[in-house]
C-alpha cells in the first residue's frame, strides 16, 4: 500500500506546512499544496483510482507523467481531470469516471469476464443482425461509452490568446532545455522556455534526486535561466504541436501563448515505457520513472515491497533509489540489461537479488497487485514455467526501455529511425531550425547532455544566423536502453498492450490475422493508441509486435502520424476570447436612442426594426407603410463608397463591371454589375459619373473591400492609369424614401431635386450647410435619395431630416423593412437571390451585361451563358386569404413531381396584403405561365400565381383585389 | 504557411493577406469555348514554384509572389508590371 514518508525529500514540491481537505467518492482525506489529485490519494493509501475503458478492470497510478488515462477524474464542474498533474485544491469533491455505483463495486465490472466475448473490433462485427435490434445496442453502448458527467451550467473561462515571438523556442527544461536554454540566450537569442511540470528541472528531480553534484548543477542552473534577461521561462506549459513557420501553441493554465519563433530546439526526453505481461495492469504496476516522481516529488512510496521487471541502468539505479527511499526490493527480473549497466555490488549489499534473463510472468490480485510470478524468459518472450517462483509484493515497478518524445519533431518533418543498441527510435534527419536534443535524441549520460544540449544550441544558431551549420557531434549512448522485446505471452491474456483502450497483446495478433497488419490499419481495427494517451505508452510495443509478426524490422513496419495536439486542450482555450470587430454606423446612437433592434450584417451592426420587442411584425409593417405613404429614413452607411479617380477611370470601371461607364455624362449614374470570369454574379452597385476622370461606385454592404480589392488588381493588371479609393468608413449614408421624401430634402439642399432636372444619377452640392452627394435611389421606393457626406455631418443631416420630418410623418426603417420594400418594388439582392453559380441571365439581368465594350472581366464566359441559361428567376404571390402556411426561403419548388426550383426570397407584404416572392426556377417552367407548387415543411403544397414586377407598380395603383386571382 | 516574407514588406502574418489565386493569363478574344472552359475551371494543383497574388489587407496592395509550394515559401515579389495584359481599347 502507498504512504507518505514521513522525511521530506531534498526537492519535492509539497508544502507540509499546510494541510488542504479533499474528498473522494464522498470519504475526506487530506494532502498538501503541491500535491496533485493521485499523490494525495496515494499518501492516504487509495491505490485503486479508475476503472478501464472497456472491461472496467480496476486501475492505478501509472507514469505520473502526464499520461495517466486510467487515473481520470471528475469533480461537479469539470471532467476527464487527469488526477497525475492536476493540483489538489482546498474542498476538492473528487469523483471516478466509468464506473456504476463506486470504484470498488463498480456494476460493470464483471465485463472483464466477458472478455471472451467482446474480441477485438467485435463492435464492428457484432449488432449488424438482426438489424431491428440495433437501436438497442446503439442505446446500450452510448450509455456506456463516455466518461463522466458535463456540467450542463458550466461557464467558460474565456482567457485571451497570447502572442510571444522569439528567436529560439525551447521545450523542455530539464537537464538539456536548461543548458541549452541559457547558451543560446548567452549568445544573443531571445528564448522562450517551456516545461509542462509546474517547476523547471524535469529528470534532474526524480531520475538523479540522489546525486548531490547533479542536484547543486541543477539548481545553479535554474538561478541562471530565472536571472538571464534573455529568457523567459513558462511553467505548466505544454507545447501542443509544430505547425508551419515554426508556429507552436503553448498550453498554459492562463491559456494559449502562440509562440512564434525563429528555431526550435526540442529537449522533451523520452516517456518510459511499460512491459507486457499479464495483469501489467494492476494498481501498484507501474513505471519505475513514475515511482520514482512520486517519490522524490511528493514524498509518497508507491509499496512497501516491490518486484521490478528492469532492461537498463536506469532500472537498477531506480531500484537503488526506492531501497534508499526505504522500500523493499524483493526481486529484479533481469531482461538483458548489460553487464556494464548493473551495479553488482551495490545491490548485493542493499541485497537486492537479481535475476537474471527472467521476466515478469504475471502479476497476481484482484483490486491490487498482491504478489508476481517470476520465470526465466527467451528471446520470444515465452517463459519457462517449471522454473517460475512467486514472489509477494504490494507493488511491481517496470523500467525496459523508452520512447522519444519526438510528435513536435515528426510534426516539423522530421524523422526517427529504430536504434537497434539503444533499442528506441532516434532523430535521423531534422530542419536546420529544428533542433532535438538530450534524451530525445539518444543521450543518456548527464554529462553527455550537457554537452549535446551546448552542441544543439550552436547549430541552431548557425542556422539562424544564416552561417554554415557545424556538423552533428555524436552523445549519443553506445549500451542498450531497453529490452528489444519486452513483451511475454500468457495463456490467459489479459497482458495489455495499451491500457486506454484495454487492448492485449491477442487482439493485436488477431487483427494482424484478419488482414489489419498494416500499422495504420492496426491501429484503426484494434483502437490501439487511440485513446486518451495517444499510444504515448502504446505505439512502440504495438509496432514492435507487428513487425515479428510480419517479420521485418521496426523501420519498415512504421509509425502512425503523430498529429498535432499532442496533448488535450480545453475547448475554451482553443476558443480564446472570440474577438470579433464590430463596426457601427456614425449614426449607431441615434437607433439606439429611437430603440432601434440591432442585428448583424456582416462586420456591421444594423438597425433590424425599431420598437419594443414584442411588435415586431407590427413595426416592420409600419415602416413599411411609412415609406409607401409618406417618407421613411434608413441608415445605409454600411454600403461600399468607392471612387475611381484617373484618366484612365472609365477604362477601369468597363473592364471590371459588366456595363458600360465611358458613355456616361457627367452626373449621371447607371446600376452595375460585376461578376467573377466564369460569369457568378459578385456584386452589385451603381456607377456615378462625378467628373471627365472622376467616377463614384457603390457596393453592395460587407462587399466593399472585396470589391475595391478587384477594382485596384484590374487597375494593376491592364495597367490603367486611375486610383481606387474606398471611402466606406469615412462616409456616412443615408436613403430617404416616399412620396414625401422630395418634400422634406429640398427645403434643405442646394442640389435641385426636381423631377425633370433630377431623374438620376448624382449631383454634389450642399444639405443642411454640409458638403454632400446626393443620389437618386429606387431601391425601396420609386421616388428615394441617397445623401452621402462625412461621418460628422450625416449625424447632423440625419437629426435635422427626423425633426424636420415629423410634420411629414417621417419614420426610421430598418433592415426588416427594407428588405420588404424592395421585394415589392422587384429588386434582387446578391448573395440572397443569388447563389455561387447565378449568373446576370438567370437574375434578370440581361440588361445590365453590354457586351458592345472592350474586354471585360468574365465576358467569354458570359458570352457562353446567354445562350445557355437553364434556370431563372420569377416573381410570385400567394392568395391573401390562404390558410396554408406561408413558405420560407429554401423551400422547394415542384413540378410533376420533381425538383424545379426553389423560393429565394418571400415576405409579407403589408402594402398589397399577401405574400409576394422571388423563386429560381428551371427555365421550361419559367418561361411556362404556370402557377408554382412550393413545397413548405411537412410535405403541404403551396399554389404561388406568377406575377409581374414590380409588385408594387405605381404610385396610387397599387395592385388591385381582382389582381390577386 | 502561417507567415508571408514579402520581400517588399517583410515577414507578416498571414491574416494580414487576402490570396488571390495563381496569375494566368486569360485566353484570347474569340478562342475557343474549350480554351475558354479549361481557364475557368481547371488548376493545374501540381506542386512547383506559383505565381500568386496576395493582397495585404492593412496596406491595400496586391503583390505578385513567386511561391515554391513544395516548401511554401516565397521566392521573390515580381513587378505586377510582368504579368499585366494589356486590354484592347476600341
Amino acid at each position: 500500500m502507498p504512504y507518505r514518508r514521513a522525511e521530506a525529500g531534498p526537492r519535492e514540491w509539497i508544502d507540509r506546512g499546510r494541510t488542504l481537505r479533499f474528498t473522494f467518492e464522498g470519504r475526506s482525506y487530506e494532502g498538501h499544496p503541491g500535491d496533485t489529485i493521485t499523490s494525495a490519494l496515494l499518501a492516504n493509501g487509495v491505490s485503486l483510482l479508475g476503472r478501464s475503458f472497456k472491461y472496467h478492470r480496476p486501475r492505478g497510478a501509472f507514469s505520473l507523467a502526464n499520461h495517466d488515462v486510467n487515473a481520470l477524474f471528475c469533480t461537479p464542474q469539470d471532467t476527464h481531470i487527469r488526477g497525475d498533474v492536476t493540483p489538489l485544491v482546498e474542498g476538492m469533491d473528487v469523483r471516478p469516471v466509468n464506473v456504476r455505483g463506486g470504484l470498488d463495486n463498480d456494476r460493470d465490472r464483471h465485463l472483464d469476464r466477458l472478455g471472451r466475448f467482446m474480441p477485438v473490433g467485435f463492435y464492428y462485427k457484432a449488432f449488424h443482425r438482426p438489424k431491428a435490434l440495433f437501436p438497442y445496442w446503439e442505446r446500450a453502448i452510448r450509455k456506456r461509452a463516455g466518461l463522466g458527467q458535463v456540467d450542463l451550467d458550466w461557464t467558460p473561462d474565456r482567457r485571451a490568446k497570447r502572442h510571444a515571438h522569439c528567436d529560439a523556442l525551447v521545450v523542455g527544461a530539464g537537464p538539456t532545455g536548461l543548458t541549452a536554454a541559457l547558451d543560446l540566450a548567452d549568445n544573443g537569442c531571445s528564448v522562450v522556455l517551456v516545461d509542462e511540470n509546474p517547476h523547471p528541472g524535469a529528470s534532474f528531480d526524480y531520475a538523479h534526486a540522489g546525486d548531490e553534484t547533479a542536484l547543486a548543477h541543477r539548481d545553479a542552473l535554474i538561478a541562471s535561466v530565472h536571472a538571464h534577461p534573455a529568457i523567459t521561462l513558462h511553467t505548466r506549459a505544454v507545447a501542443l504541436g509544430h505547425y508551419a513557420d515554426h508556429l507552436v501553441p503553448i498550453a498554459t493554465p492562463d491559456g494559449i501563448i502562440k509562440v512564434r519563433a525563429r528555431g526550435v530546439l526540442l529537449a522533451t526526453g523520452v516517456i518510459e515505457q511499460p512491459a507486457v505481461f499479464h495483469n501489467n495492469d494492476r494498481p501498484g504496476v507501474m513505471l519505475a520513472s513514475g515511482a520514482q516522481r512520486l517519490l522524490h516529488r511528493f514524498g509518497v512510496a508507491a509499496c512497501r515491497r516491490a518486484i521490478m521487471v528492469v532492461a537498463n541502468g536506469e532500472g537498477y539505479a531506480a531500484a537503488l533509489d526506492l531501497h534508499a527511499a526505504g522500500v523493499e526490493i524483493a526481486a529484479i527480473a533481469d531482461m538483458g540489461t548489460p553487464e556494464s549497466q548493473i551495479p553488482a555490488a551495490r545491490l548485493l549489499a542493499a541485497g537486492i537479488p537479481v535475476h537474471r534473463d527472467h521476466a515478469i510472468h504475471a502479476a497476481h490480485g484482484e483490486s491490487a497487485v498482491e504478489a508476481a510470478t517470476l520465470a526465466p524468459v527467451d528471446a520470444d518472450g515465452h517463459c519457462d514455467l517449471a522454473r517460475a517462483h512467486r514472489v509477494p509484493c504490494d507493488g511491481v515497478f517496470m523500467s525496459v526501455g523508452w520512447a522519444p518524445a519526438g510528435q513536435l519533431l515528426y510534426q516539423a518533418g522530421g524523422r526517427l529511425r529504430y536504434d537497434d543498441t539503444l533499442a528506441m527510435p532516434v532523430p535521423e534527419t531534422w530542419p536546420d531550425t529544428v533542433v532535438p536534443a538530450g534524451r530525445l535524441n539518444g543521450v543518456f549520460d548527464l554529462d553527455c547532455q550537457y554537452e549535446d544540449a551546448r552542441d544543439a544550441a550552436a547549430r541552431l544558431r548557425a542556422a539562424l544566423a544564416g552561417e554554415p551549420v557545424p556538423a552533428v557531434a555524436d552523445h549519443r549512448d553506445r549500451v542498450s536502453h531497453g529490452a528489444a522485446w519486452p513483451i511475454v505471452a500468457h495463456d490467459r491474456g489479459r497482458n495489455f498492450v495499451d491500457l486506454d483502450e484495454d487492448v492485449q497483446l491477442k487482439d493485436l495478433e488477431q487483427a494482424a490475422r484478419e488482414g489489419f497488419d498494416n500499422i495504420e490499419l492496426l491501429k484503426r481495427f484494434s483502437t490501439v493508441g487511440m485513446g486518451p494517451s495517444q499510444g504515448k505508452h502504446a505505439n512502440q510495443n504495438a509496432i514492435r509486435i507487428l513487425a515479428r509478426i510480419r517479420d521485418q524490422g521496426i523501420d519498415a513496419t512504421g509509425t502512425t502520424t503523430a498529429r498535432p495536439m499532442f496533448h488535450p486542450v480545453r475547448l475554451e482555450d482553443l476558443a480564446g476570447r472570440r474577438l470579433r470587430p464590430t463596426r457601427r454606423s456614425p449614426l449607431h446612437d441615434a437607433h439606439a436612442e429611437l430603440g432601434a433592434r440591432f442585428m448583424d450584417a456582416g462586420a456591421w451592426l444594423r438597425p433590424a426594426w425599431y420598437g419594443a420587442a414584442g411588435d415586431r411584425a407590427e413595426a416592420i409593417a409600419a415602416e413599411v407603410r411609412a415609406v409607401r405613404e409618406a417618407v421613411g429614413l434608413i441608415d445605409v452607411s454600411t454600403l461600399g463608397k468607392i471612387e475611381v479617380v484617373g484618366p484612365d477611370a472609365a477604362r477601369l470601371l468597363e473592364a471590371a463591371y459588366t456595363v458600360r461607364a465611358a458613355d456616361l455624362s457627367v452626373g449621371a449614374g447607371r446600376y452595375a454589375l460585376m461578376v467573377d470570369e466564369s460569369g457568378v454574379v459578385a456584386d452589385d452597385g451603381l456607377i456615378a459619373r462625378l467628373g471627365p476622370e472622376h467616377f463614384f461606385v457603390t457596393a453592395s454592404s460587407g462587399h466593399a473591400a472585396a470589391t475595391r480589392r478587384e477594382l485596384t488588381r484590374e487597375a494593376a493588371l491592364g495597367g490603367f492609369d486611375a486610383w481606387v479609393v474606398d471611402r466606406t468608413s469615412e462616409l456616412g449614408s443615408i436613403t430617404i424614401a416616399g412620396p414625401r421624401s422630395r418634400e422634406l430634402l429640398a427645403p434643405l439642399t442646394d442640389v435641385d431635386l426636381d423631377r425633370k432636372a433630377f431623374k438620376g444619377g448624382i449631383r454634389t452640392g450642399h444639405v443642411c450647410g454640409q458638403p454632400a452627394r446626393v443620389l437618386r435611389a429606387a431601391f425601396v421606393d420609386r421616388i428615394g435619395f441617397e445623401v452621402h457626406a462625412d461621418v460628422a455631418a450625416t449625424r447632423l443631416i440625419w437629426a435635422r431630416l427626423m425633426d424636420d420630418g415629423a410634420a411629414l410623418g417621417v419614420r426610421a426603417f430598418g433592415v426588416e423593412a427594407q428588405r420588404v420594400l424592395r421585394l415589392e418594388m422587384g429588386h434582387i439582392i446578391v448573395g440572397q437571390d443569388t447563389d455561387g453559380l447565378t449568373d446576370p441571365f438567370e437574375a434578370a439581368m440581361a440588361g445590365a451585361v453590354h457586351f458592345d465594350k472592350p474586354a471585360f472581366i468574365g465576358r467569354g464566359a458570359l458570352a457562353l451563358l446567354a445562350e445557355r441559361t437553364q434556370r431563372r428567376l420569377v416573381a410570385f404571390t400567394l392568395p391573401a386569404d390562404a390558410d396554408t402556411p406561408l413558405p420560407r426561403e429554401s423551400h422547394l419548388v415542384i413540378e410533376d413531381g420533381e425538383i424545379a426550383g426553389r423560393v429565394t426570397s418571400i415576405a409579407h407584404s403589408p402594402t398589397l396584403g399577401y405574400a409576394i416572392g422571388f423563386a429560381m426556377v428551371d427555365t421550361a417552367l419559367a418561361d411556362s405561365e404556370r402557377a408554382l407548387t412550393l413545397r413548405v415543411d411537412d410535405g403541404v403544397q403551396v399554389r404561388a400565381t406568377r406575377a409581374a414586377t414590380p409588385f408594387v407598380a405605381r404610385r396610387g395603383k397599387r395592385a388591385q383585389p381582382e389582381s390577386r386571382s | 504557411m502561417k507567415r508571408i516574407d514579402c520581400p517588399e514588406i517583410g515577414p507578416r502574418p498571414i491574416d494580414e493577406f487576402t490570396y488571390g489565386g495563381e496569375v494566368r493569363r486569360p485566353p484570347q478574344a474569340g478562342a475557343d469555348t474549350a480554351a475558354l472552359a479549361d481557364y475557368v475551371f481547371n488548376r493545374a494543383g501540381a506542386p512547383g514554384v506559383l505565381r500568386e497574388w496576395w493582397h495585404h489587407d492593412p496596406s491595400g496592395r496586391w503583390f505578385v509572389l513567386e511561391r515554391d509550394t513544395r516548401t511554401d515559401t516565397v521566392l521573390r515579389s515580381v513587378p505586377i508590371t510582368e504579368v499585366a495584359h494589356a486590354v484592347p481599347t476600341r
